[in-house]
């Protein structure tokens, strides 16, 4: 569905992403995993077309690389970033309003927004209330319903249990493993390789904007790499 | 009593006129981080599309009006395209420059094309009569313009709370890159904000010209120095507190020019800006500013 070969992401001059290859098929979950600056996010951001990038990013057979954001995102593909980027000025209903931007129908829109209610229950009932006011679960909540809006593809979701206390996460990593047992296509990007890998069908590594090791999760959870690379104890 | 009405119906009808203003500089503002000098010159183009309208013999004042208000939006959708979309993501400094550069080029383009003296524009007396509302007279100016300040205000908080597009806007304040990542286009959101601001201008535009009755080039120089003093004092950023801020200054100017003896009116404006500086040592954001997150800066 989605494959991304010898990608380079650039930062300005910095090239912060080395020509990396993977391959997300459809209705998998496949986990980017990575400590701090292996350049998970700048991947991410690359796909969508937020950050430069050179190397070929096709998705469903169609060549996305020189499209624009707003051409990625219609093609199907969303996301709910790191750090959440819920627009806290906005009530929970407006957000979700958002998400569903390229959607014209009202009548399918409020099917989508009542249905991804009953997901989350808590989003239902602070739907009048400015999302600034949520907690950080509830803000994570928020933006991956947000990103669901759009009835994507893809679903990317980039460090979905960052900063996120420990029972929050588990809640989190359910409502993925709910997603993925409906048949969403997910990529997600984690530095909590444990809870992850639980999830993923297939795993990439990556450090210093480089694939170090990939495979399915069983192989990947066993490899030493793996802890060496997130705890940088060799 | 009479009196008493009469001084809060300018105060409200000045405020009006700053807050329709100071709207149309915040909503480009909340967006793009640029403050538009010239915003000036796109009350000018209304003014001067009233008097090319008298030329042409078009007396109807309705045309006039709303070819005025169509002149402005027209004027602010180009220079959206053309001066002000190509340093989009340039440093905000080049922004405010290419700001002060296009006033000064429309300045002049009207002092040399058009003409440097001021031209009467007669066809909008029609709107300044005396009514009688429970037996006080009012002039009709200022009841139109504060009538039509709270329409346009409720009818821009509906769009910008009721239509995607106006989400849209109100997000971009925040988070445009997001706002992007929901597919939604960048260039209709900054054309949407420019747009809207043009239509405030050519509102304005309507009751600077009622009062005036003539246009020249220097025309939208001073309401757009109030409007942004106006923003400064709500608070840069925000929408609401424009309008509280236009409000605000047009109070505090008419309660200056009411209760300054005679001697010291030629210092309403000090008075007024002192006043002004002590709201801003009060809230140096403005009142109603955005939280902004000030790290180990505080």
């Amino acid at each position: 569905m989605l494959t991304i070969q010898d990608l380079h992401v650039f930062h300005g001059p910095i090239e912060a992403v080395h020509g990396i290859s993977l391959e997300v098929e459809k209705g998998k979950c496949i986990s980017l995993l990575g400590p701090n600056g292996a350049g998970k996010t700048s991947t991410i951001s690359a796909i969508t077309g937020i950050a430069r990038s050179t190397g070929l990013i096709r998705f469903e057979g169609r060549d996305l690389s020189r499209e624009s954001v707003e051409a990625r995102i219609a093609a199907g593909i969303a996301v709910s970033p790191e750090g959440r980027r819920i627009f806290s000025n906005l009530t929970v209903l407006e957000n979700l309003t958002l998400g569903a931007a390229l959607q014209k129908d009202a009548v399918e829109k409020a099917k989508d927004t009542d249905h991804w209610f009953s997901l989350f229950p808590i989003l239902a009932e602070r739907r009048d209330q400015s999302a600034g006011t949520l907690s950080g679960g509830e803000q994570q909540m928020l933006a991956i319903a947000r990103a669901l809006m759009a009835r994507p593809k893809i679903l990317l979701l980039d460090e979905p249990s960052l900063g996120l206390a420990p029972k929050i996460v588990r809640q989190i990593f359910d409502l993925i493993a709910d997603l993925k047992a409906r048949g969403m296509t997910i990529l997600l990007v984690e530095q909590n390789a444990t809870q992850a890998l639980k999830l993923a069908d297939y795993a990439y590594l990556m450090s210093s904007g480089r694939i170090v090791a990939h495979g399915t999760a069983d192989d990947l959870g066993k490899s030493d790499k793996l802890m060496a690379e997130l705890t940088g104890v060799a | 009593m009479e009196y008493i009405v009469q001084q809060v119906l300018n105060a409200l009808s000045f405020g009006a006129e700053y807050a329709l203003l100071a709207l149309g500089l915040a909503i480009v503002f909340s967006i793009m981080g640029l403050v538009n000098f010239a915003h000036g010159e796109i009350i000018a183009v209304g003014g001067y599309t009233m008097v090319a309208f008298a030329s042409l013999a078009i007396g109807n004042p309705m045309i006039v009006m709303a070819g005025a208000v169509l002149a402005a939006m027209l004027a602010s959708l180009t220079l959206e395209r053309v001066a002000f979309r190509p340093v989009r993501k340039a440093d905000p400094t080049t922004g405010l420059l290419t700001a002060f550069g296009v006033s000064i080029v429309l300045q002049n383009l009207f002092l040399l094309f058009v003409s440097p003296r001021p031209i009467a524009v007669t066809s909008l007396y029609f709107l300044d009569w005396s009514i009688e509302i429970a037996g006080i007279r009012l002039a009709s100016l200022q009841v139109f313009e504060t009538l039509t300040t709270i329409i346009v205000i409720i009818a821009l908080m509906l769009f910008l709370r009721r239509t995607v597009l106006g989400l849209a806007v109100r997000a971009a304040s925040l988070d445009f890159e997001m706002v992007r990542l929901t597919g939604i286009r960048a260039n209709r959101v900054f054309a949407i904000a420019f747009l809207i601001s043009g239509l405030l201008a050519g509102l304005a535009c309507i009751f600077i010209m009622a009062r005036r009755g003539s246009v020249d080039p220097h025309l939208g120089f001073e309401p757009v120095l109030k409007a942004f003093v106006a923003c400064v004092v709500g608070g840069f950023g925000s929408l609401p507190g424009a309008v509280l801020g236009g409000f605000l200054l047009g109070a505090v100017e008419v309660a200056m020019l009411v209760m300054l003896p005679q001697s010291l009116g030629g210092m309403t404006d000090a008075f007024v800006f002192m006043i002004v500086a002590m709201i801003l040592i009060w809230r140096p954001d403005g009142i109603l500013s955005p939280a902004v997150e000030k790290g180990d800066k505080l």
